[in-house]
């Protein structure tokens, strides 16, 4: 199926993969470069040499024994997979809802559902913030997954609607001819053909808390609930901010099994923004 | 006398008399006592709380808080923000109550209805079954519409509200003093007073410029790369694409600290190999002009995959069969390229442009994180020269109290933007066609 060679290929081929490694390096530099300094030696990621040598794991244990990187990491994936959770089950009912079935308001809802997530979310930061606390849910983690939860609805639903709508009707009414209920074509008719769809936002939705601290930094307070995206910042930013060979090596082990898992489900997250677009 | 509708208008009307009342009157036991009950425990219990909680709302408190000569608190006073909010909760749980009695009016008179026809209502049990079937859609709203509300309604609405109170630091923060309505007094105070008005036109305008730069750079470079990867020549397509999506898969909070660390201008790696090569250290982060230079930059790392990967999609999607078509025709490489795949990529993803100028506008992790909208701008009130609106408004909130100044600068964002976003969307046929999918 390949076209057939031409000449002058040979010469462009070069060039594309000069560029392609030259864009590689640039790309990888800063992973490498943090890489590096996460086993540098001494505070500073000041390096005298682009090599590998000299290195050392002190870091790594270092975040073991002296942070709460442990606590933090257990607490980020608490909030991570709850919040994965609960923010799938609300924007697919929701969006179930809205694809679905033709009720008034819809269309003045699905247009403010829209609207309402270009409103800069700190402004609300201190209604949320009293709210919780009437709640008791500050510096609990449980109210950092509702917040959370909460926001995602407008985005995913709104997505997850435009996928539903693209499934074949056809396949509903036939179910429908057949008795089923509205549950059971909910359950065993859209669930499964939505597959791609869900996992894209349960992704989001993982990995959302692992990257986000704003609202982390204003529901959680004590150190023993602190996310990693608090933890990490502090170490970097906070008064004693020299600490950048230790925050390397907690960076790390975040960014890893992030990035792991990202490449691994990309064909789900590019399939996601391709429907977005779609819609869009 | 009687014209048929009879049953419908008075159980329509005794359930808006009372909750409950008009499905008592249609003989539906069970449901009209239900309705009653929640009518009365509303009366009972939350009467008083709701007049108390609108009270708070308008007046904002009265009383301001004492303390003795020792500095312990003699009249505790009122704090004005917890009223708000609290009169903001109470307005709307009584909305929801609204709703609930206006549906228990309507479901009187379609009960009162049937009978009017002449059929028997349904009982208890039925009436279950027939909303769980009917209702389903609400029933499958339900929890996400209350969670919208309360982690989206409310805050927009009392950041909306902010802006029309003197809720700022020094002498307006409770629980020490009051808050008051001002009316539009904080918006004229943005155009009037040279401090405000020069930082915000001048914060604006790079808030633009940034966004555009942002959104071209990266929308041009990865169309630069789906193309590169697509071309014929390249093999291993799929290991090329992996990692160059790298930046993508990297959380950014990690990477935009590490970038700071590159750029530092004494320790950074950056400019240690400028000095190498012989070149003078550059100030990334204490002169203006590179440090713009250097966002614009470090975005383009950040954007480009997600361009990249988003085209190389809908590369893969163009049908062989037009460039074949083309060929025979006696079309050459470029101009097969820009008649066809150009054309396509360009209508598939230029919707998704106005998003990202959306989200660049608004890219708070971006500008402080990495430059902490630094260096300094003497000439601003508390912005930075690559501060954009909203890190400004970050500023504002947290490190200045400015509530009600950040709250004026938010509204005027946000109808900015959703004003874009409302604009592109009604005219892409997405919408117009929603409700005509199949």
């Amino acid at each position: 199926m390949h076209a057939s060679s031409r000449p002058g290929d040979r010469l462009t081929a070069w060039v594309i993969y000069a560029i392609l490694i030259v864009t590689a390096i640039i790309v990888i530099y800063p992973i490498y470069w943090i890489v590096l300094g996460a086993m540098n030696p001494g505070s500073s990621l000041f390096r005298t040499s682009i090599l590998p040598t000299g290195l050392t794991l002190d870091h790594f244990r270092e975040l073991f024994s002296e942070t709460d990187y442990l606590l933090w990491y257990r607490n980020t994936l608490f909030v991570a997979v709850m919040n994965m959770i609960l923010s799938t089950v609300l924007v697919v009912t929701a969006a179930y809802a809205f694809s679905q079935f033709r009720f008034p308001g819809r269309k003045q809802t699905l247009m403010a559902m829209l609207v309402l997530q270009m409103f800069p979310s700190f402004m609300g930061m201190i209604a949320i913030y009293i709210l919780l606390l009437q709640l008791n849910l500050l510096d609990n983690l449980w109210g950092l997954i509702f917040v959370y939860a909460g926001g995602s609805i407008p985005y995913g639903a709104w997505l997850v609607k435009g996928y539903f709508d693209a499934q074949p009707r056809s396949l509903v009414e036939a179910a429908k001819i057949d008795g089923a209920s509205n549950f059971t074509i909910f359950r065993k008719v859209m669930m499964p053909l939505s597959v791609p769809i869900i996992t894209f936002v349960a992704v989001n939705n993982f990995i959302g808390p692992w990257m986000d601290f704003i609202f982390a930094r204003l529901v959680l307070r004590s150190s023993s609930k602190y996310t990693l995206a608090i933890g990490l910042f502090n170490m970097v930013t906070g008064r004693s901010n020299t600490d950048f060979t230790k925050f390397a090596a907690g960076a790390l082990l975040v960014a890893i099994p992030i990035a792991l898992l990202f490449l691994f489900l990309q064909r789900y997250i590019i399939e996601g923004l391709k429907a977005g677009a779609n819609k869009g | 006398m009687l014209n048929g509708k009879v049953h419908a208008r008075i159980g329509a009307l005794l359930s808006l008399l009372f909750m409950g009342l008009g499905q008592i009157y249609n003989r539906q036991f069970v449901k009209g006592l239900l309705y009653a009950l929640l009518e009365l425990y509303v009366l009972v219990f939350w009467s008083k709380p709701f007049v108390k909680a609108m009270h708070g709302l308008i007046t904002l408190g009265d009383t301001v808080q004492q303390r003795n000569a020792r500095g312990a608190i003699v009249v505790q006073g009122d704090h004005s923000i917890i009223l708000m909010i609290t009169g903001i909760i109470f307005a709307l749980l009584f909305v929801m109550f609204i709703a609930v009695y206006a549906i228990n009016v309507r479901d009187a008179h379609k009960v009162g209805a049937m009978r009017d026809r002449g059929e028997k209502p349904r009982n208890f049990a039925q009436s279950v079954a027939h909303a769980w079937e009917q209702g389903f859609a609400y029933i499958l709203l339900t929890p996400a519409f209350v969670f919208a509300v309360f982690t989206i309604m409310l805050p927009l609405i009392f950041g909306i509200l902010i802006a029309f109170t003197n809720y700022s630091g020094p002498n307006h923060l409770p629980p020490k003093n009051l808050v008051d309505w001002v009316g539009f007094e904080t918006f004229t105070s943005l155009v009037r007073f040279r401090a405000w008005s020069n930082t915000f036109v001048g914060v604006l305008i790079w808030t633009v410029i940034w966004a555009v730069l942002a959104t071209f750079s990266t929308y041009f470079i990865g169309l630069f790369y789906a193309l590169l990867l697509n071309h014929r020549t390249v093999r291993f397509k799929k290991f090329w694409r992996t990692l160059l999506i790298l930046p993508w898969a990297v959380p950014g909070v990690i990477s935009l600290l590490i970038f700071r660390n590159m750029f530092n201008g004494e320790f950074g790696p950056i400019n240690q190999y400028l000095k190498w090569i012989g070149l003078q250290p550059i100030p990334w982060f204490s002169d203006p002009f590179w440090a713009k230079f250097a966002i614009v930059v470090v975005n383009i790392w950040f954007g480009f995959p997600y361009w990249m990967a988003l085209m190389s999609g809908v590369l893969t999607n163009i049908d062989r069969e037009l460039y074949e078509a083309a060929e025979i025709d006696g079309a050459n490489g470029y101009q097969r390229f820009r008649n066809i795949t150009l054309p396509l990529i360009l209508f598939s993803t230029s919707p998704l442009l106005i998003m990202s100028f959306a989200h660049n506008f608004n890219n708070f992790n971006m500008i402080y994180l990495f430059t902490s909208g630094g260096p300094a701008n003497p000439a601003y009130s508390y912005a930075g020269s690559t501060d954009i609106l909203i890190s400004w408004i970050y500023k504002l909130t947290l490190e200045q109290n400015k509530f009600n100044m950040a709250s004026v600068v938010s509204i005027f964002i946000f109808i900015v933007v959703a004003g874009f976003s409302i604009w592109n969307f009604r005219k892409t046929r997405a919408f117009k066609e929603e409700d005509m999918v199949q």
